[in-house]
């Protein structure tokens, strides 16, 4: 911290991870490809909430991204002896459990005493929702306007997005592994800039410049070519793609690049592909730190793999907080079955009118049926036009509904098409299709005042 | 003229709920003025006729020469309860890309844009 007034200080943030189930090599592989300060690891999306509550519900010492304690694993040699400082938002809805599963793998690692963990919570809204229902707050649903209360007694599991605050409260305590519930995405890349160079938390421009830097971080490889449809037969080597990194300044002005010796390709039309991914209004993207202008940003080739991105400016943060909610809303359950050329289009067709028919007569009721043929149409529907007489069609079935029991009779209708339906069809190895529980998603505001964090220190 | 707009655009497209983002970007800077002045959400709602519930909202960055699309209603109920393949809308970057957008003959030829095969 001592020289953070000088302008030519460049932090490093590498992104090692861009949703739970990324690339497992990717975390050991930033911090081993060259210099970086932070490794920063996103695991949280909407759907990963529920599925986190579900396991806690089973195992109290359960309910956070357990890839992340391999993550660690593969990178204790930089964190203990490099001094690299990890930041994830691994802890889902048991930040505590996951910090003391790290703790169990860094002392059979022996690296127990030079790990010094930052445990943010106070995201769980789940044990106060009753409490807060009572004071007022709503929380209704962000498009529809419906009052939670219309399904209370369904829901899983309700957390706040929550900024970069207690992140840097943690990094100024001395904590070299942050671990968080539900912070937002970008606050994992924003908060180790806010605590090295000592921005102000008013200091619109500089929130702003972090968060977008986090916006570019915060999906892996998706910055660095991976996903990249701009001239992406040129893309050398995503075999052994590079996951993107920041090289950050006080100034706010920051380089995206990744290591040399590694695949991808960092590039301004890639950058921008990342940029609109996910946007909204790109003049109000807002987060709980800042209200950040995406319509400011300043995008620059600055050598081979290289882009350098300033101009960013923004605005102050809302006084709310988006609240997170997942609900039981009911059972799916997709199936599939291949047909063959000649005519597999008019023998998928026909194959589909059978099974609906049959759903019908057996008084099978659903919200709704979806057929796709995949091959043909079920991308880009009739956008797709006539594809002639194709080779194979995959004929993909799903059905929703509140009655578990008739999701369960439609996964019994599939295989029987085999011998009874139409004629040249295959692809039924996988079996009956698998009723699944829909958690859904209930989007929500809340009043920044009724949410308060914490930062425990564990060592 | 008739122009693809795979021609002179990438995209990537993403979700929020049951909307798709399609952010489209020219490839090249100056082509960014034809996105501008003819990629309108009008021509977006027409072209994804029939497969939206909702509307189409459409957002400018001249910084980035891209411009951003909200298709509401594109994800038949978004996240875990839609039955798509595609539901978190991952290749709309793509069916947007099938658009052909008119430009009248001057502005075309003085953008240098590709015509469209068989236009």
């Amino acid at each position: 911290m001592s020289d953070s007034s000088s302008s030519d200080r460049v932090v490093r943030v590498a992104s090692g991870q861009g949703f739970w189930g990324d690339w497992l090599e990717a975390p050991r592989r930033q911090v081993e490809g060259g210099p970086v300060d932070y490794l920063m690891l996103d695991y949280l999306a909407e759907v990963t909430m529920s599925i986190v509550q579900k396991q806690k519900e089973r195992d109290p010492n359960m309910g956070y991204a357990r890839d992340f304690i391999g993550a660690m694993e593969s990178v204790f040699p930089a964190v203990a002896d490099r001094g690299v400082k990890v930041i994830a938002n691994a802890g889902g809805v048991n930040p505590v459990a996951c910090a003391h599963a790290v703790l169990a793998a860094a002392d059979k690692a022996g690296v127990r005493g030079k790990l010094k963990l930052g445990v943010v919570t106070g995201d769980d809204l789940l044990p106060r929702l009753d409490e807060l229902l009572a004071a007022g707050h709503e929380l209704k649903h962000m498009e529809t306007g419906e009052p939670l209360s219309t399904v209370r007694d369904r829901v899983l599991s309700a957390n706040a997005y929550i900024g970069s605050t207690p992140i840097v409260e943690a990094l100024q305590r001395g904590a070299n592994v942050v671990i968080t519930g539900r912070s937002t995405d970008t606050a994992l890349t924003m908060a180790p800039l806010r605590y090295e160079f000592g921005w102000a938390a008013d200091d619109w421009d500089k929130m702003a410049s972090g968060i977008i830097a986090g916006h570019i971080l915060e999906c892996g490889a998706q910055a660095s070519g991976g996903n990249c449809l701009h001239e992406w037969r040129d893309i050398p080597d995503l075999a052994n793609v590079g996951y993107p990194i920041a090289e950050a300044r006080a100034d706010g002005t920051f380089v995206i690049t990744k290591h040399p010796n590694t695949g991808g390709r960092v590039s301004v039309p890639g950058v921008t592909e990342q940029l609109v991914y996910e946007m909204g209004d790109p003049h109000a993207y807002i987060t709980p730190d800042v209200v950040a202008d995406f319509t400011s940003i300043r995008l620059q080739a600055d050598g081979e793999n290289r882009v350098r991105v300033h101009g960013i400016t923004g605005g102050p943060a809302t006084p709310f907080l988006k609240v997170s909610i997942a609900y039981r809303a009911g059972y799916k359950a997709v199936g599939t079955l291949v047909y063959s050329w000649p005519d597999a289009m008019e023998k998928a067709e026909l194959a589909d009118r059978v099974l609906r028919e049959r759903l019908h007569n057996l008084g099978l009721s659903f919200d709704h049926i979806l057929t796709e043929f995949v091959g043909v149409s079920s991308t880009h529907g009739s956008l797709a036009g006539s594809a002639g007489d194709v080779p194979e069609v995959q004929l993909r079935i799903g059905v929703r509904g509140p009655d578990r029991a008739a999701v369960e009779r439609f996964t019994r209708e599939l295989a029987p098409l085999v011998l009874n339906g139409p004629p040249s069809v295959t692809g039924f190895a996988g079996g009956r299709p698998k009723v699944e529980e829909i958690v859904a998603y209930w989007p929500a505001l809340i009043d920044k005042r009724a949410v308060s964090t914490h930062v425990d220190i564990l060592e | 003229m008739h122009v693809r707009l795979l021609d002179i655009a990438h995209a990537r497209s993403g979700d929020k709920g049951d909307t798709a983002n399609v952010g489209v970007i020219a490839l090249k800077p100056e082509w960014y003025a034809v996105l501008e002045q003819y990629l309108t959400a009008d021509v977006v709602a027409k072209h994804y006729q029939g497969q939206l519930t909702g509307k189409v909202e459409r957002f400018e960055l001249p910084n980035l020469g891209a411009v951003n699309f909200l298709l509401h209603g594109a994800l038949d109920g978004g996240g875990t309860l839609s039955l798509k393949t595609d539901a978190q809308g991952k290749v709309y970057s793509t069916s947007v890309l099938r658009l052909v957008l008119d430009v009248p003959d001057d502005i075309a030829s003085a953008a240098g844009l590709p015509r469209a095969p068989g236009a």
